[in-house]
């Protein structure tokens, strides 16, 4: 004889930042289904791609997600470049990489603090969140703002780094990773930690593989799949493995976004002592024509865009998949029979960015 | 077990990681865009600031020769002062105060001087308005 109620999560809910709504399926404590549905914060930002020019399009698609704006920002940028056979300047490709790998750090150590957060860990959420504050202050002293940098332009970037800073970078990611270090312990290896992670939402590799579950969603059940590894901008030339970890549950993905952050911190030091000498930004002349596909890797997983030119300044479309998008169906397999005060720790353990999604 | 222990040891040594705000205000980066300002002397009026704003907030009138930003529509992007041919847009390092009421930033500057020559011609106002009319669709194409 079952039971069933329909149980609300969100789109208010004390442990989201953002709006995404379950319709929870529940027969006693167990969660049976999830239904989901989105659109509280639609924007409409594919449309302005028809409303502003193709440069002025970098600083609308660097706000489509306010976490890894700098990434967006990459994306599309490669895109036009792509289609107008432009050469970036080398050193324009490594300075990406390295704002690149600061925003990755930031938004994993952002969701580090939150996951605590989820299990009410309020004092390693303090904790994370103070170590996230120097990768800041990097972003701000070097490009001029917290989040959204505005470092990119089309054909490289507008912001350049001096020795003198890149020795600052350095010195603060060492210190970063000595702060990182004094919290691995706990959380990875604390028994209240785990006995709300391990065995939550678990998801197989087949499920991944099948689901297109992207980023450390994927990589947590084993999937080793990153765009990083395509080699795009001056990725090619840094040594690059992903992180991957095998069980599939809420453990394991926090278990890759926490060893990431490490490896982001390899890839700057790499990117900041192989950094050509060159220009910044290669000249832009004529307007894009044509279609292109871009991928590139955001913190939350694998980024596409579609870009379609038809040789005037206004682009004709742009098509924007985000990786939460691509996360959603896997979260509707993770909910399925696991208990009702599991669910948030669960959703949150995708790194949703339902603004991002929504576009 | 106590997993969390040697971080609760350091902190309680450690001085507090947050400043009295207020009170103690940490000095910004040189390099950090605070505030947009013009230095509306060695202004030309061209409007190309207001061309290449992504959220048009500059309003740029040549004739008048004034220049108006609205700062609560302003993303501090920058590209105003990249682009800008006569280098006279700067960001301050310090942020705007919330401020109650929706105001504007509005220069008054020297018109420049070519068009007065122009004037002083003494061409007949059709033709003024005519070589204008031409001279417009043709500087576009150009900033693409």
């Amino acid at each position: 004889m079952s039971n069933r109620t329909v149980i609300p999560f969100g789109p208010q809910h004390p442990v989201l930042p953002e709006p995404i709504h379950l319709k929870l399926v529940v027969e006693d404590e167990i969660v049976k289904e999830a239904v989901p549905a989105l659109g509280y914060v639609h924007r409409g930002l594919e449309m302005l791609a028809t409303k502003r020019d193709y440069h002025q399009m970098i600083n609308v698609c660097e706000r489509v997600c306010g976490i890894c704006s700098m990434i967006h920002a990459v994306c599309y940028s490669q895109s036009i470049e792509e289609l107008m056979k432009i050469e970036v300047p080398e050193r324009a490709q490594f300075l990406r990489v390295i704002w690149s790998e600061l925003h990755r750090m930031h938004s994993h150590l952002l969701w580090l603090g939150l996951f605590a957060d989820a299990f009410g860990f309020e004092a390693l959420f303090m904790q994370f969140w103070k170590v996230r504050e120097r990768i800041m202050d990097i972003n701000e002293a070097t490009a001029g703002n917290r989040v959204i940098v505005s470092v990119n332009v089309i054909g490289g970037v507008r912001a350049d780094l001096s020795q003198e800073q890149l020795r600052w970078i350095l010195d603060e990611l060492e210190i970063v990773e000595k702060e990182v270090k004094a919290m691995e312990n706990t959380i990875l290896n604390d028994y209240t930690v785990k006995s709300r992670t391990v065995g939550a939402g678990v998801m197989t590799y087949d499920q991944a593989y099948e689901l297109g579950a992207v980023g450390p969603t994927g990589r947590g059940s084993g999937l080793k799949s990153d765009a990083r590894m395509l080699g795009y901008g001056a990725y090619k030339h840094l040594d690059f493995e992903p992180v991957v970890h095998p069980d599939g549950d809420s453990y394991a993905r926090s278990w890759v976004r926490f060893h990431e952050v490490y490896r982001s911190i390899d890839l700057v030091r790499q990117a900041a002592a192989a950094l050509p000498e060159g220009d910044l930004a290669a000249k832009v002349k004529g307007n894009p024509e044509g279609e292109v596909v871009m991928r590139v890797e955001q913190p939350r997983g694998e980024c596409l865009y579609y870009v379609k030119g038809n040789g005037s300044k206004f682009l004709d479309r742009v098509r924007i998949r985000t990786p939460t998008f691509a996360n959603i169906p896997p979260l509707l397999t993770m909910v399925p029979e696991c208990e009702l005060a599991d669910v948030p720790v669960i959703v949150l353990s995708i790194d949703p960015c339902i603004s991002c999604t929504e576009r | 077990m106590l997993t969390f222990t040697p971080n609760i040891l350091k902190n309680l040594a450690a001085k507090p990681a947050t400043r009295k705000y207020p009170f103690v205000k940490r000095e910004q980066f040189s390099g950090v865009r605070g505030e947009l300002y013009n230095d509306i002397d060695n202004c030309i009026f061209c409007g190309m600031c207001s061309r290449k704003c992504p959220t048009q907030c500059i309003t740029v009138d040549k004739t008048a020769g004034t220049w108006v930003c609205d700062p609560f529509t302003c993303v501090f992007c920058g590209i105003c002062a990249d682009s800008c041919p006569a280098k006279c847009l700067h960001f301050h390092a310090e942020h705007r105060p919330p401020s109650v009421e929706r105001e504007t930033i509005s220069m008054q500057g020297e018109p420049p001087k070519p068009k007065v020559k122009k004037k002083a011609k003494a061409a007949p106002a059709k033709e003024e308005a005519g070589k204008k009319a031409k001279a417009e669709p043709e500087e576009a194409p150009k900033e693409d």
